[in-house]
């Protein structure tokens, strides 16, 4: 059934895109705001000035890298609820190594830096990709308790394991030297001075390598069909147990990558974190948005990126609180959660407009028959399965 | 410090750190046996600790010191309103379980802020003056030894908690629900070929892990947090979780489970204060409880045995 309607997602996405918005309004609506002067600010503050163009541009670069990664995990199975903490892993791993060689010449420090964080967020991918493999723990649970342990244990490395002399204060770092940057001054300036930087391009480059590698090549192959029936995969000779590590470990590579960009490209030091960077979280929503395509990939990371660029603005301009956004973004991904009735809702409209739906089709047929054939029997199985309950079991 | 000194600290803080957890716990195992996975108990109890505070808050002055109780209540009705929209999406919507839980994880502290926000225009709200505080159990208290180390001093809400989890447990496996309900959670389709009712049964399980994560939510914010903002509930919902694993999907191995995580979090606090552990860093305290669930979940309990059909929506075939 889904098989058929898989070209609807882009439709599905949309509606849900709009369900959600309403969701928001409503909210604004019933808080007292007015949701056309609120969302007429959050266009505003996302597309008003070149610098507000440039941070929706930079937002994009780490939600493409988590989204990928969450879609390569996806691919193999995997629901990887850990990216926030393994682009934890990447930020705090990376900036700390960029601080402890400031002087190092760019040419040699900025490459390790970004390979050592996106070493440390593979790392963090892979010990839950493999305990699945190996003992097969849930990778849902485990890779919540990593996002908590990396929290804590970033958040003590700050407090009590960095050197005085890279400390601006207790909770937080100095900022980065030059050499391990990705700012380069012509995007600022070609910005006016927004935090734009070449983790855009590093994130478009590599979300074209993952598209190749997943649909292109053997591995990505081998990791499709795997997800999809991993005794099958095994029969054709296929390491399915490796298979999906490796999966687990690219998912949490990219998600390193993308603490990276964030960390030497946007914040430009660490510091104390109240919980695991959100981005992991929405790279996520983009990715279900996107419905397995890599170009809905785009198009929900460049929306999710307006919306989050925009929400920063509300509060001054119409006095909406930011965490709208964040309300209308996890709707959002409700209404795809929920797609099937938004898919039943596409499949009604289009029963009433045009030819009969592909969807319906099956579930129309089934129950004419039935209605057909014994009609009186549905109406008495369907008070049978509630009567009964009532005192038969001893 | 005497030793009876230090098991009566010890002992009166696992007990506040447990009593949220135990609630949980026992709230989610009773939405798992009814085959509803919930890993949006965080977010349940983050909106059982918005809506106690903010009650708590604006009616202190007219309940005085029963107002955290009554806020508790408040808190299960706002735990159960929570998880109905995860109850609905995942059986009526057939929404796939993680994401809705999920959702329901990224919204609450979102709207929780925002409504914050909206009321007493701040970010987070301010302390609250009715809270659960230190009590003694009348009667018990006076028993040597024992009476003050566990009784003296001690949190109302865990007592609670013990005695809620007893009577989870009794519900579970001594009653006809109990018995509807995980079978339900192992199998539906028989369920419903015997004339189980089976959408209305995992509604309920959800409902009663809405009831009781938010009154764990609201015992957190009341007795630990005392206020509420976007860090209020930070985990705790996910150790809940992993103490409803430990449990094995039983109520009285849930709130074992949870009186250890509660031990290793209130160590994490009170560790300065105590010999020996006072050397360990404060981050291998805090960690414990999530490494922990990783290894057993791995390496003791091998694939997990949840019930059979938790996860799995069912579609009625007409």
């Amino acid at each position: 059934m889904i098989e058929v309607t898989r070209k609807d997602n882009g439709l599905v996405a949309i509606l849900s895109v709009v369900l959600g918005l309403l969701v928001g309004a409503i909210i604004m609506l019933v808080s007292g705001f007015n949701p056309i002067a609120g969302y007429g600010s959050l266009l505003q503050s996302a597309f008003g000035t070149p610098q507000s163009i440039g941070e929706v541009l930079r937002q994009m670069s780490p939600l493409l890298l988590t989204g990928a990664g969450f879609m390569v995990a996806q691919a193999a199975g995997f629901f990887n609820i850990g990216l926030s903490g393994q682009a934890m892993a990447g930020w705090f791993g990376s900036v700390w190594f960029a601080l402890s060689f400031p002087t190092l010449s760019k040419l040699i420090l900025l490459p390790t830096t970004i390979i050592i964080g996106i070493a440390l967020g593979a790392v963090a991918g892979m010990i839950p990709g493999w305990l699945r493999a190996r003992f097969g723990s849930s990778e849902v649970i485990t890779t919540i308790m990593f996002n908590y342990i990396i929290l804590y244990v970033g958040n003590s490395l700050v407090q009590n394991t960095f050197k005085k002399s890279i400390k601006a204060t207790t909770e937080s770092s100095v900022l980065i030297s030059n050499h391990a940057s990705l700012r380069a001054s012509w995007l600022t300036n070609l910005t006016n001075g927004s935090s734009l930087n070449i983790g855009l391009f590093i994130a478009i480059i590599v979300v074209v390598v993952v598209w190749f590698v997943m649909k292109k090549t053997t591995l990505g192959l081998e990791i499709t069909s795997v997800g999809l029936n991993d005794s099958a995969a095994r029969y054709a000779g296929i390491s399915d147990r490796r298979t999906a590590t490796i999966a687990m470990v690219i998912s949490g590579g990219l998600a390193g990558l993308a603490g990276v960009v964030d960390g030497l490209g946007t914040y430009q030091n660490v510091f104390v974190q109240n919980a695991v960077p959100g981005v992991g979280f929405d790279g996520m929503a983009v990715a279900l948005l996107g419905g397995g395509s890599y170009l809905g990939l785009v198009g929900g990371a460049a929306l999710f990126s307006v919306l989050k660029i925009g929400g920063l603005g509300m509060p001054i301009f119409t006095g909406v609180p930011t965490e709208l956004v964040d309300i209308i973004i996890a709707a959002i991904i409700f209404f795809v959660g929920i797609n099937y009735v938004v898919r039943l809702l596409i499949a009604r409209f289009r029963k009433v407009t045009t030819k009969p739906n592909p969807l319906l089709v099956p579930v129309t047929a089934n129950g004419a028959d039935k209605a057909v054939v014994n009609g009186e029997q549905e109406t008495s199985d369907g008070s049978e399965s509630k009567k009964p309950t009532k005192g038969d079991e001893a | 410090m005497s030793i009876e000194a230090i098991f009566a600290l010890l002992i009166s803080t696992t007990m506040v750190y447990s009593a949220p957890l135990i609630f949980t716990a026992i709230g989610g195992t009773f939405s798992e046996r009814g085959g509803i996975v919930n890993v949006g108990l965080e977010g349940i109890m983050v909106m059982g600790a918005f809506s106690s505070v903010v009650f708590n808050l604006s009616f202190a002055k007219e309940f005085g010191a029963a107002t955290p109780w009554l806020g508790l209540l408040v808190g299960a009705l706002v735990g159960a309103l929570t998880a109905a929209v995860h109850g609905v999406a995942t059986i009526f919507l057939r929404a796939d379980h993680i994401i809705s839980g999920t959702v329901i994880n990224l919204i609450t502290p979102a709207l929780g802020v925002f409504l914050i926000k909206v009321i007493y225009n701040k970010g987070q709200t301010d302390m609250i003056q009715q809270n659960f505080g230190y009590v003694d159990v009348p009667l018990l208290n006076k028993i040597p030894v024992i009476g003050n180390i566990f009784f003296h001093n001690t949190s109302a809400p865990a007592w609670v908690a013990v005695i809620v989890a007893v009577l989870a447990w009794f519900l579970l496996y001594k009653t006809r629900y109990g018995l509807r309900l995980r079978s339900v959670g192992e199998n539906p389709q028989a369920a419903d070929t015997l004339g189980l009712n089976v959408y209305g049964l995992r509604m309920s399980g959800v409902l009663l892990s809405g009831i009781l994560g938010g009154i764990g939510g609201a015992i957190y914010a009341e007795s630990v947090a005392l206020n509420f903002g976007a860090a209020t509930i930070a985990g705790q919902g996910f150790i809940a979780l992993a103490a409803m694993i430990f449990g094995q999907w039983n109520p009285l191995g849930a709130m074992g489970a949870a009186l250890f995580f509660g031990l290793s979090q209130s160590l994490a606090v009170i560790g300065a204060q105590l010999p020996v552990i006072k050397n360990v860093p404060s981050v291998y305290l805090a960690i414990f409880p999530y490494v922990l669930t990783v290894i057993v979940l791995s390496v003791f309990f091998g694939k997990v045995k949840g019930p059979k059909a938790d996860g799995i929506n069912y579609i009625k075939s007409v």
